[in-house]
């Protein structure tokens, strides 16, 4: 069973959404309950993957190895770590939530969605734990695809132009990345990643892969100045839509960086750590700001995105320079862990944002600010959960959101104080605008008849913000089961990126 | 000249007997009946396919063979492209019957140009000597124009099929020119004695080196590589879609042979002087081919310049001259052959009586209408923007490979980047079908064996992108001998 378990998490999807397909437009409920039963399989079956995971090694588990195009080397070679397996749980876990989220919401053709939804969760499982080069960068860039006819089809006014944006801006990022691939494959005459960590390399070639990989990497998480997709994507995206994008595939460009810039390039990402740190630095404050003058709930929740994934990449930099200062890795750890704790968190936190927004729009079809107030008063539930996420959000300690973001600021004290001074503003920007949003929405006098009128959650919603709910305070106090399934791998990362590997 | 000679040619002996055959039966048929006519020409192209997959002329370990005193030569290479061909053909007859018959054009004369075009095709795959390669070139040619003309009554049609004349005339004589040079340098016809001669006397004989130039230009008039593209636009608008669909598929898998052959096999050694041509022509057919798709709202138009670009990335596999480049060549052209098939398969679904659907409006709401044939349309564009895990994508990668293997690393970086603006115009098609709402209700209804074949096609484009293996290795193994 193990050793086709992550096959079975990838194709049991993919292939599930034919036979979703095969329902019909005709038949709804048919495509939404065949859709529920597959995810929610997956993801039993995927709880094995936590279960049967051995947090003594930092070697690859649940490996699977076969030739695929034999002539070229290229390999079907699956595996996962203690960074891929926490990414896939989560994947798995929104797998279902999206599911559920547009039961109702989603009137034109169910089947497409629903099946659209099931690829991409196959799709982001392969990418979590491709070990062959050609074979993650299928599944990195088959998943625009269902994601595109999501925002294209079940989107918002603006979603044609939001779609192709968010498609070129990833496809063009991602060839550069290619040529990198093509380029180790050449050198080493293999697209086995675990091969190209070990391969040595000389300083320019480390550094022109490295640029090809953050063009790819930085657009996916998204850095400051390729963030531009990423608003217009989410506030056209469908509910759904916008879950997974904030959810799951962000976490693509930080998971991108650990397994391949990192270890692929350990020279030049030493030396060109200035270059992302200021980068994450200029996202956690300057984006901060930005965030605070948006009007559009939506909007607001992406900008927070880019600028809670600003820790993640300043988190998994800062290694070198603790590096330098301490000589040991012990402190690098904990910011590299630190980015990990981050990413998960913020994928339940930003998922449940967006469903929040969701339940909103659901029933008043609006993400301005202006068009709500007062929401407490109609909606006790509704509100208590949306203060409990956006307090999250902004880093309230107890919540998941708290751990990762003092992680990294704790580590980065050891690289450079000022990094951690400008880090921590985020604490201040944070709590600004998620109050601030707090104060506009959901307190206050009730603004309007539309307000008046609104009918609290019902068991379906409270089902899908209560677990993320459980999630987000879970984690928040007791991070360690993550941690544990961490540790290893990030010693291990750490250990080989400190080594040189010019010859 | 002995009969186990004669054998190796057996496939093309076969086509030509049919092509008179089906000439002659189509005298003694009422014009009711003349769906046999079909079926003798879906016949001809089974048993040529079984007749080319019987190796048995090689004796064991003999990879290539001649005949005709080197004139013709029967390798694997050949022998794939040939097969594919077939396939290709087999399609386009599907996919041109409904068309034919939906435009009152259903004549066996389509079926007889076809079939002679198809024999120029085997004839240019195989050609080993300058004489055979002029023969197959003409035999195509001359089949071409003809049906680019086929509807009469069309001006459209008559305008284009003068202008392909005039310039496919030129390009010919530019072609011949060059040969004559050849000839004058090496003093030989057959590419064998070429490429000895040539080896002997070295590459900087300035006749041989002029010669080449016009050769090149030959080649690339028939690829229609930038700059010896504009016939592409407004043959491919101008014809019936039932002649686009040949002209944009089977020819090119010709000119690929031809361009290995008449460069590799024969002036290999003139490589660097080669190389810097192509290289020029690839880029800018790279560059011109997607800037001005994007400006098109005629989807034959549309397609005419994505089959630029695409030629431009064909060519990116030659540059290297090793055999994975050739390999990799190979590879993108057979499978762009399948996609511009499938892809001009869609436009004669969605004309009804009388009116070819070239508008990309026309794409509207297609999801709404029939969702199964709107994701078979999404494939081939996905595929044709070279998006995994569709078999463009691996097209696209292995030529990108050859073009870095060659040193030529920033053309490779130029390809891509055009590439993604490429894909603009191809979302467009996918923007059109599934984000707009249908403005034309009607639901959409073809033949039985329509809708399978372009069901085969769809599979084809996605399932070779997945079970990729076999084919790129046996594009690959046809040039082991290299």
């Amino acid at each position: 069973m193990n050793g086709f378990l992550l096959s079975i998490l990838i194709w049991l999807p993919i292939l599930g959404s034919i036979g979703v397909l095969m329902a019909g437009a005709q038949r709804p409920v048919m495509a939404k309950g065949l859709a529920l039963v597959i995810s929610a399989g997956t993801f039993l079956l995927g709880l094995s993957l936590f279960f049967s995971f051995d947090t003594t090694t930092a070697a690859m588990q649940f490996v699977e190895q076969r030739p695929w195009i034999e002539v070229l080397n290229i390999q079907y070679y699956l595996g996962v770590d203690g960074f891929s397996a926490p990414l896939i749980l989560l994947t798995l876990f929104f797998g279902v939530l999206v599911v559920i989220a547009g039961w109702r919401s989603i009137q034109k053709n169910v089947n497409q969605y629903m099946a659209a939804f099931l690829i991409m969760e196959g799709l982001m499982i392969g990418v979590f734990s491709a070990l062959d080069g050609l074979l993650f960068y299928m599944f990195f860039e088959a998943m625009l695809i269902p994601m595109f006819l999501v925002i294209g089809i079940w989107g918002g006014p603006r979603r044609v132009y939001a779609t192709i944006k968010f498609f070129l801006y990833t496809f063009l990022g991602s060839v550069f990345m290619l040529i990198g691939l093509i380029y180790l494959y050449i050198q080493s005459g293999s697209w086995d990643i675990l091969a190209w960590h070990a391969l040595p390399l000389d300083f320019t070639a480390q550094k022109w892969l490295f640029v090809g990989f953050l063009a790819a990497f930085a657009v996916k998480i998204p850095m400051f100045p390729v963030h531009t997709w990423l608003p217009d994507a989410h506030v056209e995206a469908p509910t759904g839509g916008s879950v997974i994008l904030a959810a799951i595939m962000l976490k693509i460009g930080g998971y991108g960086f650990i397994r391949f810039s990192l270890p692929i390039t350990p020279d030049a990402s030493a030396a060109l750590d200035w270059l992302v740190i200021s980068l994450s630095l200029i996202a956690i404050v300057y984006i901060g700001f930005v965030a605070l003058a948006q009007q559009d709930m939506k909007k607001l929740i992406a900008y927070s995105s880019i600028s809670h994934m600003g820790f993640v990449t300043l988190g998994l930099f800062i290694a070198f320079g603790i590096y330098r200062n301490t000589g040991g890795i012990s402190g690098a750890a904990l910011g590299v862990e630190g980015a990990m704790v981050q990413m998960v968190s913020h994928g339940f936190i930003s998922g449940a944002l967006f469903l929040t927004v969701g339940v909103l729009y659901d029933r008043v079809h609006s993400r301005m600010i202006k068009d709500y107030g007062g929401v407490a008063n109609t909606m006790p539930w509704f509100a208590a959960f949306a203060v409990l996420f956006l307090m999250a959000n902004s880093g309230l300690p107890g919540t998941s959101g708290f751990v990762g973001e003092f992680m990294v600021i704790l580590s980065s004290f050891q690289a450079n104080f000022w990094f951690a001074f400008l880090a921590g503003l985020t604490l201040i920007l944070g709590a600004a605008y998620n109050l601030w949003l707090v104060k506009r929405v959901i307190f206050g006098k009730i603004a309007n008849h539309r307000v008046e009128n609104l009918q609290d959650i019902n068991g379906r919603e409270a089902f899908i913000l209560g677990t993320l709910a459980v999630a987000v305070l879970f984690f928040g106090l007791w991070p360690q089961p993550l941690v544990d399934m961490l540790q290893v791998s990030v010693d291990h990362l750490l250990q080989h990126i400190v080594q040189s590997k010019v010859l | 000249m002995n009969g186990a000679q004669m054998l190796l040619a057996a496939p093309e002996f076969w086509v030509l007997v049919m092509a008179c055959v089906i000439m002659l039966v189509d005298l003694f048929l009422r014009e009711e009946r003349r769906g046999i006519i079909h079926m003798l020409a879906m016949l001809t192209l089974v048993f040529a396919g079984i007749i080319t997959m019987r190796g048995d002329y090689l004796a064991d370990g003999i990879t290539t063979a001649t005949a005709f005193k080197g004139a013709f030569v029967r390798d694997s290479m050949g022998d794939v492209l040939k097969l594919f061909s077939f396939v290709t053909l087999g399609l386009i007859f599907t996919y041109s019957k409904f068309y034919l018959r939906s435009f009152n054009m259903f004549r066996s004369d389509f079926y007889t140009l076809s079939l002679f075009a198809l024999l120029g095709v085997m004839l240019l795959i195989s050609a080993n000597s300058l004489v055979m390669i002029y023969l197959g070139l003409e035999l195509i040619s001359l089949s071409v124009y003809a049906l680019v003309a086929f509807n009469r009554d069309s001006p459209r049609g008559s305008e284009a099929a003068m202008k392909y004349f005039v310039l496919g005339s030129m390009a010919s004589g530019m072609l011949l020119y060059g040969m004559s040079m050849v000839y004058g340098a090496t003093g030989s016809l057959g590419l064998s004695e070429i490429a000895a001669s040539v080896s002997s006397q070295g590459g900087s004989n300035l006749l041989l080196v002029f010669g080449l130039v016009f050769v090149v230009v030959g080649i690339a008039f028939k690829f229609g590589v930038v700059p010896f593209h504009m016939w592409i636009p407004d043959v491919y608008e101008g014809a019936p879609v039932a002649t686009t669909l040949l002209i944009s598929s089977i020819p090119k898998l010709a000119a690929f042979a031809m361009a290995f052959r008449f460069l590799q096999s024969g002036l290999g050694d003139l490589h660097v002087h080669w190389q810097g041509m192509l290289q020029i022509m690839a880029l800018l057919s790279i560059i011109v081919g997607n800037l001005a798709a994007i400006m098109q709202t005629n989807i034959k138009r549309m397609l005419a310049y994505s089959t630029i670009s695409h030629m431009g990335f064909v060519l990116l596999g030659l540059l290297p001259g090793t055999a994975f480049g050739f390999g990799a060549s190979m590879y993108y052209v057979i499978v762009y052959a399948l996609m511009s098939t499938a892809a001009f398969g869609m436009v004669i679904m969605l004309s009804s009586r009388g009116i070819e659907a070239e508008h990309l409006g026309d794409f509207k709401g297609l999801n709404q209408r029939n969702p199964f044939y709107a994701a078979i349309m999404g494939i081939v564009m996905f595929s044709m923007a070279g998006v995994p895990p569709m078999v463009g994508f691996f097209a696209k990668w292995m030529v990108i490979k050859a073009a870095i293997d060659a040193g030529l690393l920033w053309i490779a970086i130029v390809a891509v980047i055009f590439a993604v603006m490429g894909a603009f115009y191809y979302l467009r098609v996918i923007k059109y079908m599934y984000f707009d709402e249908p403005e034309n209700e009607k639901a959409i209804t073809a033949p039985v064996d329509f809708g399978a074949a372009l069901t085969l096609n769809g599979i084809m484009i996605i399932g070779l992108g997945i079970f990729t293996s076999s084919l790129i290795e046996i594009c690959l193994a046809s040039f082991s001998a290299l």
